[in-house]
């Protein structure tokens, strides 16, 4: 499961909104036992593509060290896809960096965005649900 | 002088779970290479075996990307502090 406080699904969303009509990414910060993010790092896509992204590496960098400072960690990254249902693609699985991370897809295909969230572990995909919660 | 190398999650597992290790060497290379001589698991992690950086990872020397300062060249001060990040990158690719 991914619990995901209110705020940091709307930045989210808003930030995949925003990076229209390219996709976009960010990171996602919390605690990793309470596999709840309660911190967003929305970043630059430095890939500049409506179908590839690639996290800015110095605000990564600073993300995980913000993380860090406030006794939490990085937990996951998020990126949309702007045509395609939110799933992670052949590109997603090959690329993912971290077993132990959630991975959070916002489709922008439709009017209202979807947010899933997955597991990417040895290649084998597994979604796992999003609870929003208030704080 | 050692200094300090902050590992990302999945490379704790080779330094028995340590989010850093010290390790010596005068330029990155020579530090990463002192790291992996210490912590074998972590070979071709981080350079690969033709002694490039690993595309998958982002090594920083303080703030900066090693790969826009002389890369595994790039000379160290005894302050100097490595961070290794994972490339986070992905997208819907070819659909």
């Amino acid at each position: 499961m991914l619990r995901l406080t209110r705020q940091v699904h709307a930045r989210l969303v808003g930030h995949c909104l925003d990076g229209l009509p390219l996709e976009a990414c960010g990171l996602l910060g919390g605690d990793p036992a309470a596999e709840k993010a309660t911190l967003c790092y929305p970043t630059d896509n430095v890939a500049a593509s409506a179908r590839l992204y690639t996290v800015d590496p110095k605000q990564h960098l600073l993300a995980d060290r913000d993380a860090e400072a406030r006794g939490l960690e990085l937990i996951g990254v998020f990126h949309s896809h702007t045509h395609t249902e939110a799933f992670p693609s052949q590109t997603d699985v090959d690329q993912a960096p971290d077993p132990s991370w959630h991975y959070v897809v916002v489709s922008l295909r439709d009017l209202a965005p979807v947010t899933r969230s997955f597991r990417i572990v040895d290649g084998k995909v597994s979604e796992e649900p999003v609870v929003v919660e208030p704080r | 002088m050692p200094v300090e190398v902050r590992l990302p999650t999945v490379l704790r597992q080779h330094a028995g779970g340590q989010p850093s290790v010290q390790a010596n060497g005068g330029t990155v290379g020579e530090v990463l290479e002192d790291m992996v001589r210490q912590f074998p698991g972590m070979r071709g992690q981080v350079v690969t075996e033709d002694g490039t950086l690993h595309k998958f990872v982002n090594v920083y020397l303080n703030d900066d990307d090693v790969r826009y300062l002389d890369k595994l060249e790039t000379k160290m001060a005894d302050d100097s502090v490595i961070t290794i990040l994972p490339a986070v990158a992905g997208g819907a690719g070819r659909t």
